[in-house]
């Protein structure tokens, strides 16, 4: 039975730009902020809960309070979990907002990890498993979820090409957004084709590297009801820590085993429910591996069930990342749970482009999942509704 | 030993005893006083029964692939060494550990395959604990 949502997302908006050299990050905060809360038809004095990761600059929302001038905060936070964050972000606000701490959470994302080249993106502080992690030569993120892709083959057969399908579907999707970074729709061909960075993992089975940011704005019923603008229920939410389990965890399953059942559960629906999901898309790997552990399929059958077309928009079995993704549109500071949150409200306000608008779109699920899947990673589910009219 | 870069590890309060050891060429884990786990990575806290008292003691150095990857593409200093395996050991007394498979061809590495201990020293004289095929 479908629940009732303790908070609605008012509004949104994504950063147009994918390389941003000539603004700080503060700036960036300023200007999703204002374009999400302009979406919701509210302005900065609505504003009393406030979230953001802890790489916004200085104190994180104590500092971004101070630029933005939020004068009334009653909840802020920085929870922290790299691309998964900001997921959580929303399910902490909604909880904020069903406790009667806040009634208007803003949360925002900036990052530019494009025109900061060279300068080292990402956590700053060691942590106790830096010292036996860092000396073999790790090249960031995609030597980390090679193993995982490599692991995966290993016990599920899964190949090259099916990993390349997920690529493909992201692109047929990207070539409708003119503001995606690889607008252009690949074939399985020229991903297998693209030079190999660590095995098995082509650069086409990677993520772009953008500039960028979003906002939302989450509001309670009330709030929302005054409102204009179409809203979006928030029905479930689930998080996770997943981490190497004294050194026995394995490496083809990942946190969204856990949230994914508690976001349902919430919600009272089921992955049969839904309409059209965001999956958070760092590699063509992640998705795979997520949509399993979400139960969209058996566990091991990712490969087969993306080499199926099912990911893409309007008419697969779940129509995933219609705005491009990670893989081609945007990931702006190296995070990606943002703009999977965005379109998954566009999706259910109808506002998907044309071509990939799924039709009658009442159910959304958002995936993100945050850090490495070779060693710790956040794991974060939504399920969000079009509310019943 | 091998021709990959061997950087200076990072040591805690809680990790000497283990760099010490890779100093002599000796391998060493962390097991629990309480519980009787085989910790990893070291710490002086135990993740299963959540108790602080550990001994260390000399671990085999065997254990086999369980995944790997072949770095194509890296920054400096390992751009000059590329392509080299970085991969998740499983150690024969039960954690899964990183590092890099060496002293074969990368194309020859494999999931499964049984592999022992071998150190490069780092400037400072620590033992960086790599894998290379057994006999
Ligand atoms: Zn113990």
């Amino acid at each position: 039975m479908r629940s009732g949502g303790v908070a609605h997302i008012a509004g949104v908006f994504e950063h147009p730009r994918r390389e941003i050299p000539d603004r700080t990050l503060a700036e960036i905060h300023a200007e999703v902020a204002a374009g999400a809360l302009a979406d919701a038809g509210l302005g900065f004095e609505d504003v009393d809960g406030f979230l953001c990761d802890s790489m916004a600059p200085g104190w994180s929302p104590l500092s971004m309070a101070e630029y933005l001038g939020l004068d009334h905060l009653s909840y802020f936070e920085s929870t922290e979990s790299g691309g998964s964050s900001y997921l959580q972000h929303v399910g902490h606000a909604a909880a904020a907002i069903a406790a009667g701490t806040c009634r208007v959470a803003l949360i925002t994302l900036a990052g530019t990890p494009r025109s900061d080249r060279g300068r080292v993106a990402g956590r700053g502080t060691e942590g106790p498993e830096t010292g036996f992690e860092w000396l073999w030569g790790f090249t960031g993120p995609v030597s980390q979820y090679a193993l995982v892709a490599q692991r995966h083959m290993f016990e599920f057969g899964t190949t090259s090409e099916q990993l390349a399908w997920v690529k493909v579907a992201a692109s047929r999707h990207a070539k409708h957004n003119p503001h995606a970074f690889l607008p252009q729709e690949v074939t399985v061909e020229e991903v297998l084709e693209s030079r190999l960075i660590c095995d098995p993992l082509h650069l086409l089975d990677c993520c772009v590297v953008t500039d960028g940011g979003g906002a939302v704005v989450v509001v309670s019923p009330e709030v929302a009801r005054a409102l204009p603008r179409q809203t979006v229920e928030v029905l479930g939410h689930g998080e996770t820590a997943k981490h190497t389990r004294n050194g026995r965890a394995d490496l083809i399953t990942t946190g969204a085993v856990r949230s994914g059942p508690l976001a349902f559960a919430e919600a009272g629906v089921t992955p049969r429910d839904i309409d059209y999901a965001s999956i958070y898309d760092s590699f063509t790997i992640t998705v795979v591996v997520t949509i399993e552990d979400l139960g969209f399929c058996e566990k091991g059958r990712g490969g087969a069930f993306v080499a199926d077309g099912a990911l893409e928009a309007p008419h697969g079995r779940l129509p995933f990342n219609t705005d491009g993704g990670g893989l081609c549109n945007n990931h702006p500071g190296n995070r990606g749970g943002m703009t999977k949150i965005i379109e998954a409200v566009r999706q259910l306000r109808g506002e998907a482009h044309p071509a990939l608008q799924v039709p009658d779109c009442e159910l959304a699920l958002v995936h993100g999942t945050g850090g490495s899947l070779a060693t710790r990673s956040g794991a974060a589910t939504l399920i969000l509704g079009r509310p019943a009219a | 030993m091998s021709e990959l870069p061997a950087p200076e590890p990072v040591t805690t309060l809680e990790t000497e005893p283990f760099w010490r050891a890779t100093a002599e060429g000796r391998l060493v884990l962390p097991r629990c006083d309480s519980c009787g786990t085989v910790i990893w990575y070291p710490r002086r806290f135990c993740p299963e029964c959540h108790r602080s008292s550990i001994s260390w003691f000399e671990a085999s150095g065997q254990g086999t692939v369980y995944s790997f990857t072949v770095v194509r593409q890296a920054p400096e200093p390992w751009r000059k060494v590329v392509p080299y395996v970085i991969a998740q050991v499983e150690l024969d007394e039960g954690p899964r550990v990183l590092t890099n498979i060496v002293g074969c061809d990368p194309g020859d590495v494999t999931i499964g395959q049984p592999v022992e201990v071998v150190f490069d020293r780092s400037a400072s004289g620590h033992g960086i604990p790599r894998f290379r095929p057994r006999p």
